[in-house]
């Protein structure tokens, strides 16, 4: 295996960990663990945690998806493992 | 025009349309049947995957139960739309990369074992016919009430069009039907949620209305909580301290069983590329998102009109809609103190009302007093979602049995015509199956979340992986982690549900985790196993080293 492909696998993994970290934080941290910490701040009629949970979380979790399509085929042409 | 003949209308056409569709998309190879062909554009395998996973349950049932659970209700939102994120990062483009059918495919190649392709396909049996039962049961329910028929025949009509279009069309059939059945459920789901976000805060977009103000100028959450108080219940967006770690369990084992699941998996196989099938991932879960933000908008708009409406109302002088559900028996009233009148309250001994949770979404358009085509509409669009997912799961039956079973296990030399004539026998053998299962349904039947999803979790999730992500891995570990995994989750459902004749009881949860938290403690079991025996054993051949440095690039030009 060349030099080349590591680093695009070590590249990947490194986007793995930052975008799950985020998933992890919208859901499982701001969506149920703070929630009701949260709950004192509001964004309009909702309480902050309570929104988290029914609504912010699956928002982002769609953004990180199409962020990591972007990361990836930018990687993927920079490493020319593209398909052709 | 009332709304039966409405509902005859709109629920025929939906059904010549996918009639339609089937004979238009015939499958004529076993790629077809299987994969579709492999050539799906991602944007319609994201709506086909939508359909697939939305089933009656998020449609007709999760509105209702966010709507009596307030903030708790979060754990299905979260839990059935995060799974996707895994999905899309750490399964479904190596798993189109490695380009097989099923998912016991991967697991066989992968663990160099027929014995575990075995393992997998009983789980990928088990899972999608529990699944599937429930489906057949959703259609029953929704015939029953809306056509005029009774249970049986609204279960065997159902079982005649899904056998119709998936046995002639497999995989081809099914995606293209599933587009369609996408279309009509999404708008029938959104369509009264507009007009009743429209109704009670002047904006027509659920997900703003719901955080918005009503006509009084309170906010609407904010006026839920009060009446919710004012009845003895807790505030709807409180949240349950007491509860936090089994939310948090649970959410976590809907989401690694979404991602486990092989009617889930299979469908990133169906697209031409690896690229496509990242973003056939996005797709998915943005069609799935509009129902899954829209619901909790509506379960708060509809516990708002349903307390307003019937709380301390006199009995004599209740709609319409109340005593249309009254006889069918999932809403009751009893005058307890013999004031006429009805009391709602969180009291049991005091509460004059009980109303089963799946009535919510179906009930919603009467609530809110909407036409009658849009109650047609909602009939339609459940149907709808019980079909598409239902044909999903069949087709994952069939190829377990068609592929994994003969074609790989039984019968290697079987010609391709051969197998895809076992694909359709095996096919329409399980819509049966499945039909007659729903007319007399198993008591595990119902307690298909926590079984489904944790058993995927505890088996398949961990198991692909580990596949993709640890080179090291090998066949000693991920049988055993998968057998002990999957064992301990069952275990554990069955002691700890009494409707599975478990002698558990809620006293005696490990860490306060309920049964339908469990999978994610099999998950995590599955990994240490996995990985302990793997490093103890002989090391993995280096031809499936080879496979596994070949899926983790798209493409390699060097």
């Amino acid at each position: 295996m060349s030099k080349n492909l590591k680093k695009y696998w070590r590249t990947n993994l490194r986007y793995l960990a930052l975008l799950l970290s985020i998933w992890l934080l919208v859901s499982f941290v701001f969506g149920i663990l703070l929630a009701d910490t949260l709950n004192n701040y509001h964004i309009g009629g909702f309480p902050l945690g309570f929104w988290f949970a029914q609504q912010g979380a699956i928002y982002v979790f769609v953004i990180l998806i199409f962020v990591y399509v972007y990361l990836m085929n930018k990687l993927d042409k920079a490493y020319e493992v593209d398909e052709k | 025009m009332d709304t039966q003949i409405w509902t005859y209308l709109i629920v025929g056409l939906s059904f010549l349309l996918y009639v339609g569709i089937a004979i238009w998309a015939k499958a004529s190879t076993t790629k077809d049947f299987y994969v579709a062909g492999g050539g799906i554009n991602p944007v319609m395998n994201g709506m086909a995957t939508a359909a697939d996973w939305m089933s009656a349950a998020s449609f007709l049932s999760m509105a209702g139960l966010i709507s009596f659970m307030g903030f708790g209700g979060a754990q299905y939102l979260m839990g059935w739309t995060g799974g996707y994120v895994l999905l899309a990062l750490l399964l479904a483009p190596y798993l189109r990369k490695f380009g097989k059918y099923t998912v016991p495919d991967f697991i066989g190649d992968r663990y160099y074992s027929k014995n575990a392709r075995l393992v997998a396909l009983i789980c990928a049996l088990f899972v999608s016919f529990t699944y599937v039962v429930g489906q057949m049961k959703g259609v029953g329910v929704a015939f029953a009430r809306f056509l005029d028929v009774d249970y049986t025949t609204g279960v065997l009509i159902g079982i005649g069009i899904v056998f119709f279009y998936a046995v002639l069309g497999g995989m081809k059939g099914i995606t293209y039907t599933q587009v369609a059945q996408f279309c009509v459920l999404i708008f029938a789901f959104t369509v009264p949620a507009v007009f009743i976000s429209f109704q009670m805060t002047g904006n027509p977009i659920p997900q703003l209305g719901f955080g918005g103000s009503t006509k009084d100028g309170a906010y609407l959450l904010e006026t839920l909580n009060e009446l919710s108080v004012e009845l003895g219940f807790a505030e709807y967006t409180k949240v349950d301290k007491g509860n936090l770690t089994n939310m948090f369990f649970i959410t976590a084992a809907l989401m690694f069983g979404t991602a486990g699941l092989p009617h889930v998996i299979v469908r990133f196989f169906t697209v031409p590329k690896v690229k496509d099938a990242r973003i056939s991932a996005g797709w998915a879960l943005l069609f799935i998102a509009i129902l899954y933000t829209t619901a909790p908008a509506v379960a708060a708009f509809a516990r708002t009109n349903l307390i307003n409406t019937v709380s301390e109302k006199p009995y004599a002088e209740v709609p319409e809609w109340f005593s249309n559900w009254e006889n069918t028996g999932l809403l009751t009233y009893e005058d307890k103190n013999g004031d006429g009148k009805i009391q709602y309250v969180a009291d049991a001994s005091v509460n004059e009302l009980t109303i089963d949770q799946d009535i919510i979404v179906l009930a919603n358009p009467e609530i809110a007093k909407l036409p009658a085509w849009v109650v047609a509409l909602v009939v339609a669009g459940g149907l709808a979602a019980a079909l598409s997912t239902a044909a999903g799961l069949l087709l994952v039956i069939s190829s377990s049995i068609s592929h994994d079973l003969l074609k790989n296990y039984l019968k290697p030399d079987i010609s391709e015509k051969g197998e895809l004539k076992a694909a359709r026998i095996s096919i329409a053998v399980a819509v049966v199956g499945a039909g007659l299962a729903g007319l007399n349904p198993p008591g595990f039947v119902a307690q298909v979340v926590a079984l489904a999803f944790g058993l995927a979790a505890s088996s398949f999730f961990p198991a692909i992986i580990l596949g993709i992500f640890d080179k090291k891995m090998n066949r000693e570990g991920a049988i055993s982690g998968m057998i002990v995994g999957v064992l301990f989750t069952i275990c554990y459902i069955f002691y700890f549900k009494p409707q599975l004749g478990g002698p558990g009881t809620p006293d005696g949860y490990w860490f306060g985790i309920s049964p339908e938290g469990i999978g994610t403690l099999g998950m995590m079991i599955n990994f240490v196993v996995a990985i302990v025996v793997s490093r103890i054993t002989r090391p993995v051949p280096a031809v499936i080293q080879d496979l596994v440095e070949d899926i983790r690039y798209p493409s390699n030009n060097s």
